[in-house]
């Protein structure tokens, strides 16, 4: 159970056998949390919560104390050189750009890819054919990195504007069509930053768009009806009574797309593999970790992300407080 | 080679090329070749197992490989291993896979290695000998390379004076890929010195063409053949003794000899009038992949392309690779014609075991019977080995590198990032590159991967 | 807002019902809401289209032209699928499998440990409660990265390495904090009186889990199940490294390799994205339904 399947039927056991067995340690957990019912609430809530500290503290947490504590050693982790390396993210040139391009992605992607779907999600509630509608533009959500990076490579590609060489990438196409010259769109920064971003957009607006859709049918009808009554405009419906009521799911999607969006990798890594001035954070880190065997400053920019997600959690709490007050 | 989540490509062409991606080529390129390629009943042909005798009955044993060459190119070393499964009676487990480069380390420092690796860079074979995981090659490999192999070959998989690993396939990238029809018509003729190289340049100029196409683009390795280029004239413009202190950094890299050789590979490559044939401007090389970059020779879009040996396998596979074919290349020229230096690479066999089957294979992987069984089995691809027949060799290229790699008067050169430490030979070199070829000067781009050298 | 119900769907059958959306929409003139939504329906379908067009083209063609061109110029192959599923080489059918096997475990456990998790973070008040979830949530920004060789090692250390035990694992944990949040959230949607009214009736902790929430949590758990079955299924990272074989390396480990050591094989790369998304792009539209039936199932609108 524990080697490496290679048959069908072996594959096929373990998958049932592993399904089967943390089936097992959940209904162990609830077994015993019948047994202590009526006792103190914390033993029963320290027991639903076991499997998951356990598995979430040599998964991540150790991981990550551990990579704050590399962040002040040398490239080859044998020296300690307390904040060098923050202070080389913070100074030099070309991790300066990083950091730029990091900020353009955390600012633009979750507010355009949450917007989009917002807009979509309105817009087709209801519709004749809504679920097909949904499905087209949940489509890219669906798409893997190795996929999607084949798929704009046929919309951004370029080829030089001679007699016989046809374009490949449709958007240089469009701007043939429209009488311009084909542009090399991702060599020139911050064009193609921006190229790339919209990449992650087209990926993450049906994540949002099913979520946000999905809590609109949730606004109870009632409210709706009495808003109606009252005359609101459209617009007033949309920001009395629909936004408010889907406040909680926007935060949640703002958060995850924001965090998606700070550890985005693989667009970068393989549309321009961080040339031209593209990189962003993760995949900096991935590069000095891995490539150039830097793994200090690889690790403080690891830290950096962490530090980065402060803001975003320190809100999601707010809201929490909030919303439990 | 796209789309990896989180894998690192590794240096694309470079990963497989080094041994396989010429294996490719005869597949791909040669009808007459067709036949040999893959599987061939010569391959099953019996060796004599008597040197593995030494290392008891393996019968039945597993050594597990895992290498950056893939499939198509995975088949004829799957191959080859053939006769020694079958006169020991032991498996090869061979795993291939695109991200090696970063994952053989990730493995090795999780203690999770394979038996053996194929390691194409002398860099990253360092960097895994200190992870303190791998174990030195047999008395038998060391015997073996001693025997087939020139010291420097033995060198390069030396570290800190221990053997550890044998050569296993070779290239050579000190190429310039042509078309044979078109000197003809045009009456060109192939250069011996650098100097003629510039006169041909001009003479294509002057009767209109674009002479030079070039493309750089190769995901996260983008710059890589830049780096190429900017070897092979440090080896011409300041000669192998500068060539070596520089890969050794005995002198800076912002050193006014290498300074002269960045600015003699942009006087080719940064010159509107020279580049980029078929392809667009300057600027188009960043944005071409490396294996786009020579393929308007075959349309006559351009007239040079300078490349390694493992670019055949690029073209399509109606195209003849031949001295009278659709493409051929010749031997980028030395500063005059009686220097020859040479530009290449290879790779490398780590063993993280030592068991007796692993210890087997090893040997038997440095021997001139796997060399040869290698070179029937598959088209395109060489070995520094010199036990290996050329004869064996089938496509006309494979041929070409061979005399090149075996000639007594060729000074033979490593590839140079792929020795000098990760964060300049695979990070700032190829980084630093790619800005210079879209406007960055020359003393910028020096000065800046100077500054990225490990202290 | 204290009685919203968690996601849910109305089912499209239900005659006429007026939704905030809706009304919002009518005003705005429905041709123009109409235009506007095909607009970006189409902008965002034209991509993958694209690649569809190009995986039944000839490999000369998809090099040449672009794939606009097929329909003035139409060539139609199969051969780029034929290959991808050539079982003496790319054999795309046993990776497949490996996918399915490495998926269906990778979605279900952390689905279990999480909603015990939510549950307890949301209804039960125990010491370090704030501070326990702010961490969990906390943790899904330390990249995948980082934890490759300290996992890989324990993954040695305990004798799984190379097994499908190292993907289920980690993408469990990996998947915990965001699962446990967004379930976090639904759950707390539920309204107090539904439990403080179970809880009345002297049902105690399990009772109120299975009885009261988990009815009301399907769609949740619905949701979630989808996120995370396309990132595990769509992973190549965590493959890469813990797999370690390719007797159970997933599909897409297979297809980054498959552009060979040659690199430009578009078209064997377009058919074989097009055969990955096939399955995602399946179990989205079936759960897209089961949705509809959470909703059914535990209504407590009001």
């Amino acid at each position: 159970m524990f080697t490496t399947a290679s048959t069908t039927a072996d594959k096929l056991f373990q998958m049932f056998a592993a399904i089967l067995l943390f089936a097992a340690v959940v209904g162990v957990i609830l077994f015993i949390a019948s047994r202590v019912a009526g006792k103190r609430d914390s033993f029963v809530a320290y027991l639903y919560l076991a499997p998951v500290v356990l598995m979430l503290s040599v998964g991540l947490l150790y991981p990550g104390l551990r990579t704050i504590y590399e962040s002040f050693f040398n490239a080859a982790g044998d020296a300690f050189i307390g904040i060098d390396n923050y202070k080389l993210i913070l100074t030099d040139s070309e991790q300066l750009v990083v950091l730029r391009n990091t900020a353009f992605w955390v600012l633009f992607t979750p507010f355009l890819a949450t917007g989009v779907g917002l807009l979509y999600a309105i817009l087709v509630d209801k519709a004749r054919i809504e679920s097909v509608a949904k499905a087209l533009v949940f489509l890219p959500m669906s798409i893997s990195f190795v996929a999607a990076s084949v798929i704009w490579k046929f919309m951004y590609e370029y080829r030089p504007d001679q007699g016989n060489v046809k374009q490949i990438g449709l958007v240089n196409q469009v701007i043939v069509w429209l009488g311009g010259k084909p542009v090399q769109l991702l060599i020139d920064s911050p064009l193609n930053t921006f190229l790339l971003i919209l990449v992650m957009i087209w990926i993450q607006a049906g994540f949002a768009m099913t979520l946000l859709s999905a809590a609109i049918k949730a606004i109870p009808d009632d409210i709706v009806e009495a808003a109606r009554l009252d005359g609101v405009t459209p617009w007033g419906m949309f920001r009395f009574v629909t936004l408010p009521a889907i406040r909680p799911a926007v935060i949640v999607v703002l958060t995850t797309i924001a965090i998606g969006t700070l550890k985005v990798f693989d667009i970068v890594q393989t549309m321009t593999g961080g040339r031209f001035d593209t990189s962003v954070i993760a995949n900096e880190f991935y590069s000095q970790s891995f490539r150039s065997a830097n793994q200090g400053l690889g690790a403080a920019l690891a830290v950096v992300l962490f530090i980065l997600v402060i803001p975003i959690i320190v809100y999601n709490i707010r809201q929490l407080r909030r919303s439990e007050a | 080679m796209f789309g990896q989540r989180g894998s690192s490509r590794s240096r694309v062409a470079l990963a497989g090329a080094l041994s396989v991606g010429l294996a490719f080529s005869l597949a791909a390129c040669g009808d007459s070749d067709d036949s040999d390629s893959g599987t061939t009943d010569s391959s099953a042909a019996a060796i004599d197992c008597s040197p593995y005798a030494a290392f008891g009955d393996i019968k039945g044993k597993t050594v597990t490989i895992y290498t950056g060459i893939v499939t198509p190119e995975d088949t004829p070393h799957k191959e080859s291993y053939k006769p020694f499964e079958q006169c020991t009676g032991a498996t090869i487990k061979y795993e291939g896979d695109k991200a090696f480069e970063t994952q053989i380390l990730v493995r090795a420092k999780a203690g999770n290695p394979p038996d053996l690796a194929f390691v194409p860079q002398p860099g990253l074979l360092q960097q895994l000998v200190a992870t303190g995981k791998a174990v030195e090659a047999p008395a038998e490999t060391s015997a073996n390379v001693d025997k087939w192999f020139g010291e420097d070959w033995k060198a390069y998989g030396t570290v800190d004076g221990k053997f550890y690993a044998a050569p296993l396939g070779a290239n050579v990238k000190s190429l310039v890929w042509y078309s044979p029809q078109e000197f003809k018509d045009k009456g060109y003729t192939v250069p011996t010195t650098l100097a003629d190289l510039q006169t041909l340049t001009d003479k294509i100029v002057t009767d209109g063409g674009k002479p030079w196409c070039a493309g750089i683009s190769s995901g996260e390795a983008t710059g890589w053949p830049l780096t190429d280029w900017v070897e092979d004239f440090v080896l011409r413009t300041a000669g192998p003794e500068t060539y070596d202190k520089w890969v050794k950094h005995e002198i800076p890299f912002n050193d006014p000899a290498i300074v002269t050789a960045f600015d003699a590979v942009g006087g080719y490559l940064k010159n509107d009038k020279y580049v980029n044939g078929g392809l667009g401007d300057v600027k188009s090389i960043a944005s071409t992949t490396f294996q786009d970059a020579g393929l308007p020779i075959l349309d006559g879009q351009c007239s040079l392309h300078r490349q390694a040996s493992f670019y055949a396998a690029n073209f399509p596979k109606e195209t003849t690779v031949a001295e009278d074919g659709d493409v051929y290349a010749f031997y980028l020229p030395g500063q005059d014609a009686s220097s020859k230096p040479v530009l290449g690479g290879g790779e490398f066999v780590l063993a993280f075991a030592d068991r007796p089957e692993v210890k087997a294979f090893q040997t038997y992987l440095a021997s001139d019977v796997w060399a040869n069984a290698k070179a029937k089995l598959s088209s395109g691809w060489v070995s520094a080995n010199k036990g290996l027949d050329t004869n064996n060799l089938k496509n006309p290229i494979d041929k070409l590198s061979a005399t090149i790699l075996l000639d007594p008067n060729a000074t033979f050169r490593f590839d140079g990032s792929d020795m000098m430490p990760a964060a300049v030979g695979s990070n700032a070199f190829w980084k630093q590159s790619t800005n210079w070829i879209t406007g960055q000067d020359t003393k910028t781009t020096v000065d800046n991967i100077e500054k990225a050298w490990p202290q | 807002m204290s009685t919203v119900t968690p996601v849910t769907t109305t089912p499209p059958l239900t005659p006429e019902k007026v939704s905030a959306a809706s009304t919002a929409k009518k005003k705005l003139t429905s041709p123009w809401a109409s235009l506007a939504a095909l607009i970006i329906a189409v902008l965002w379908t034209l991509p993958t289209f694209g690649l569809l067009v190009s995986s039944f083209r000839p490999e000369r063609a998809i090099k040449t032209t672009g794939w606009w061109t097929f329909f003035s110029d139409p060539k139609v192959t199969f051969e780029n699928y034929q290959a991808v599923f050539d079982p003496d080489n790319i054999n795309l059918a046993d990776f497949f499998l490996n996918s399915i096997v490495i998926t269906l475990p990778a979605v279900i456990i952390p689905l279990c440990l999480a909603s015990l998790a939510a549950y307890a973070f949301a209804w039960m008040n125990f010491k370090g409660k704030n501070f326990l979830f702010i961490a969990i949530f906390a943790l899904q920004i330390v990249p995948l990265q980082v934890t490759l060789i300290p996992l890989l090692s324990l993954y040695v250390d305990m004798g799984i390495a190379n097994t499908f035990w190292t993907l289920w694992l980690s993408h469990s944990a990996f998947a915990l904090p965001l699962a446990i949040y967004i379930l976090h959230n639904f759950i707390k949607e539920v309204p107090s009186s539904l439990i403080e009214a179970a809880r009345m009736d002297g049902a105690g902790h399990v009772a109120i889990f299975f009885r009261v929430l988990l009815p009301l949590l399907t769609p949740a758990l619905a949701a979630f199940g989808i996120f995370q079955f396309l990132w595990v299924w769509n992973d190549l990272l965590v493959s890469l490294t813990f797999a370690g074989s390719p007797e159970i390396s997933p599909i897409t480990v297979q297809l980054s390799n498959l552009s060979g050591t040659r690199g430009t094989a578009w078209h064997l790369l377009s058919a074989g994205a097009f055969v990955s998304i096939i399955v995602p792009v399946t179990v989205f539209l079936l759960l897209q339904r089961y949705f509809v039936r959470g909703l059914l199932a535990g209504s407590v609108k009001g």
